[in-house]
């Protein structure tokens, strides 16, 4: 087992080294993504506030159909404007983002007392629409709200009437609950650095060595080669753990400067959050190392080792984005499924929430099973002879 | 003390290696000698247990490559074609971390280097980093690395590949004091001056069958040629790859 631990430290000194694999496990994960996502908070905030709060000029077809209307409009402080001769058009090219379109028989409607048709025109596909589109839709509904209740008070009758019940929300969520942004993306970031911080030290500790020739003497020593292959997957696994260890630390100095805005919470990450996630995330460091390993003693070159290296990305990927898309409760059935439980376990853990060990114990225990058989593979692919052939 | 009888190893449809059996016995130097692609790394890569052979028989001191493989490759020491030395590491301490992956003690490998830096000629550049050394410079080191545990047995893959006149000579002298010291040494090769200066006994491998085994003096006369470049032609037949 010595001869393990020699292998081990010679890969791990030999990358402080090597600035790519330094720059793979300290600068991507530790200062790149908090930058990112501050620089996205910060950015997302801006952009929302600067809608809310700028004035709004609608475009209106028709004006001369509900001077009321439009007046109600102004005194809001909406800008009327004049509508292009097509609006739907200026609307599809984004010239505008809302238009106003009162047909002529509204005024006829809105005698007769029929529900008057005011046509809202905008792309909600457009995301950037949305927040106009709202802020449209709320006056005009105020606007309906307020004549409805005249009419109803005209004709002595209590405006009550119309409201037969009343939904109030009792806010549960915790004030770290709230912080959905961070609750998708800090899991999914903690996963890919888990894969990320040792990739460059697995592909170059086997695929490099096969390509600079440098295997062949080594596996001519009286070393067994699953020994080396475990010391080289250990030593990948050392530096996924610091990477990790490193963007949850980086984390923690980033939360207090997110913009409360953005998340409308403070965040933060605590000791005790980092400790638990590090418990929960660790065996994913040892799948990833052992999937790494394999893939790389899989290629025939360099090349082709960072090729599947790409491919590897999207592995932590697939149970973030099930998650995103469709977020659920944590139960315990899903614990048993490697990365996506530690998805769950992560929002647990920065949520403040206990988990409960059991939990942890299948989280754990699954994905370190499944890290187990890659590194039996690994090993077997050591065994090749033709691992050292490079062509 | 080599013994290899009737040794076979195909890969797919090729057959690299097509019944080969030779002896090599300690305190000579025993050159394999044949043109590119005719079996001679196969068949050294077979001796240290890299290659299982597909069948025949190797004995090395009395050891089976693919029963006791470890114990083998504590006895061997190999300088493979590639070289394959770690760039970012120190020529010491590429040194070492053979030493230690053979399980000696920090105190004898350090004495063990301090040997080696004085046989070689390593002085000027044992604590540099192997990035850009010369070729003469990566040889040196590789040979360091694999007789850091004093094999009995050394192998060494086109040992002068790329080599510059003077650092040839030093490797020949080298080599020579290997086998005065009693060590058994193969060397394969596709250099005819190489194996006039240094071998005992050539065995001449082409398309993986051995071609002649004999000393110099031997070969000549089985050809009947004057020089060993021609006897070299005419036992393996033809003139391909020798200009590979």
């Amino acid at each position: 087992m010595s001869r393990l631990a020699t292998v081990y430290k010679k890969e791990v000194r030999e990358n402080l080294r090597d600035r790519r694999s330094l720059f793979n496990s300290v600068l991507l994960g530790p200062i790149l993504f908090p930058i990112l996502f501050i620089g996205l908070a910060y950015f997302a905030s801006s952009k929302q506030q600067e809608r809310v709060e700028q004035v709004l000029e609608v475009p209106v077809v028709g004006a001369e159909n509900a001077p009321n209307l439009v007046s109600f409009l102004e005194q809001q402080g909406v800008v009327i404007q004049t509508a292009a001769e097509d609006p739907e058009a200026s609307v599809r090219t984004q010239e505008v983002q809302v238009i106003i379109r009162i047909p002529e028989q509204f005024g006829e409607q809105w005698k007769t007392g029929k529900p008057a048709v005011i046509e809202l025109i905008a792309d909600p596909s457009r995301r950037e629409s949305d927040i106009p589109m709202q802020r449209v839709r709320g006056l005009l509904n105020a606007y309906g709200a307020q004549i409805g209740q005249l009419r109803l008070q005209l004709r002595g009758v209590s405006p009550t009437i119309r409201s037969p019940i009343m939904i109030k929300d009792i806010d549960l969520s915790t004030p770290q609950s709230r912080g959905m942004l961070v609750m998708i993306m800090l899991p999914y970031v903690l996963m890919i650095t888990a894969f990320t911080g040792g990739m460059h030290l697995a592909v170059d500790s086997t695929a490099g060595e096969k390509e600079r020739k440098s295997l062949e003497p080594l596996l001519i020593n009286p070393v067994p080669r699953w020994q080396v292959m475990l010391g080289k997957m250990a030593a990948t696994a050392t530096y996924a753990f610091a990477s990790l260890f490193l963007t949850l630390l980086a984390f923690r100095f980033a939360f207090p400067l997110l913009p409360t805005g953005a998340l409308g919470v403070d965040l933060s990450l605590s000791a005790k959050a980092i400790g638990g996630i590090l418990l929960a995330v660790g065996p994913v460091v040892i799948l990833a190392a052992a999937m790494l390993t394999t893939l790389a003693a899989l290629a025939k070159s360099l090349r082709e080792a960072q090729s599947y290296m790409g491919l590897v990305f999207m592995i932590p990927m697939i149970p973030s984005l099930i998650f995103m898309v469709n977020p659920m409760k944590p139960e315990t059935w899903m614990m048993a499924i490697p990365m996506f439980s530690q998805n769950l376990l992560i929002g647990e853990f920065v949520r403040g929430e206990s988990v409960s060990l059991l939990w942890l114990i299948m989280s754990m225990g699954s994905t370190l099973l499944i890290g187990f058989v890659f590194a039996a593979v690994a090993a077997t692919l050591f065994n090749r002879p033709r691992i050292v052939f490079s062509n | 003390m080599i013994k290899v009888s009737n040794l076979h190893k195909s890969f797919g449809k090729v057959k690299a290696v097509r019944g080969i059996s030779f002896e090599v016995r300690d305190g000579e130097i025993t050159g394999l000698l044949g043109p590119n692609g005719a079996g001679k790394t196969t068949t050294l890569r077979m001796l240290y247990s890299l290659l299982p052979p597909d069948e025949g028989e190797i004995r090395i001191d009395g050891l089976d490559p693919t029963r006791d493989a470890m114990a083998i490759k504590q006895t061997l020491g190999v300088v493979p074609d590639g070289r394959g030395l770690y760039t970012r590491m120190s020529a010491r301490e590429n040194i070492v971390y053979y030493g230690e992956l053979h399980g000696m003690s920090r105190k004898d490998i350090g004495e063990r280097i301090e040997e080696l830096v004085e046989t070689l000629d390593m002085a000027d550049f044992i604590e540099r980093r192997t990035e850009g050394f010369s070729q003469g410079q990566r040889v040196k080191v590789a040979i360091a690395r694999a007789m850091v545990h004093r094999p009995q047995t050394v192998l060494l893959d086109e040992p002068s590949n790329g080599l510059d006149v003077m650092s040839t000579r030093a490797l020949r002298r080298y080599i020579l004091g290997l086998k005065e010291a009693g060590h058994s040494v193969v060397l394969s090769t596709h250099i005819m001056q190489e194996v006039a200066a240094l071998c005992d006994r050539i065995i001449i491998i082409a398309n993986g069958q051995i071609a002649a085994d004999g000393s110099a003096r031997e070969l000549l006369e089985k050809s009947g040629c004057d020089s060993l470049e021609d006897a070299f032609v005419r036992l393996i037949g033809s003139e391909e790859g020798l200009l590979a």
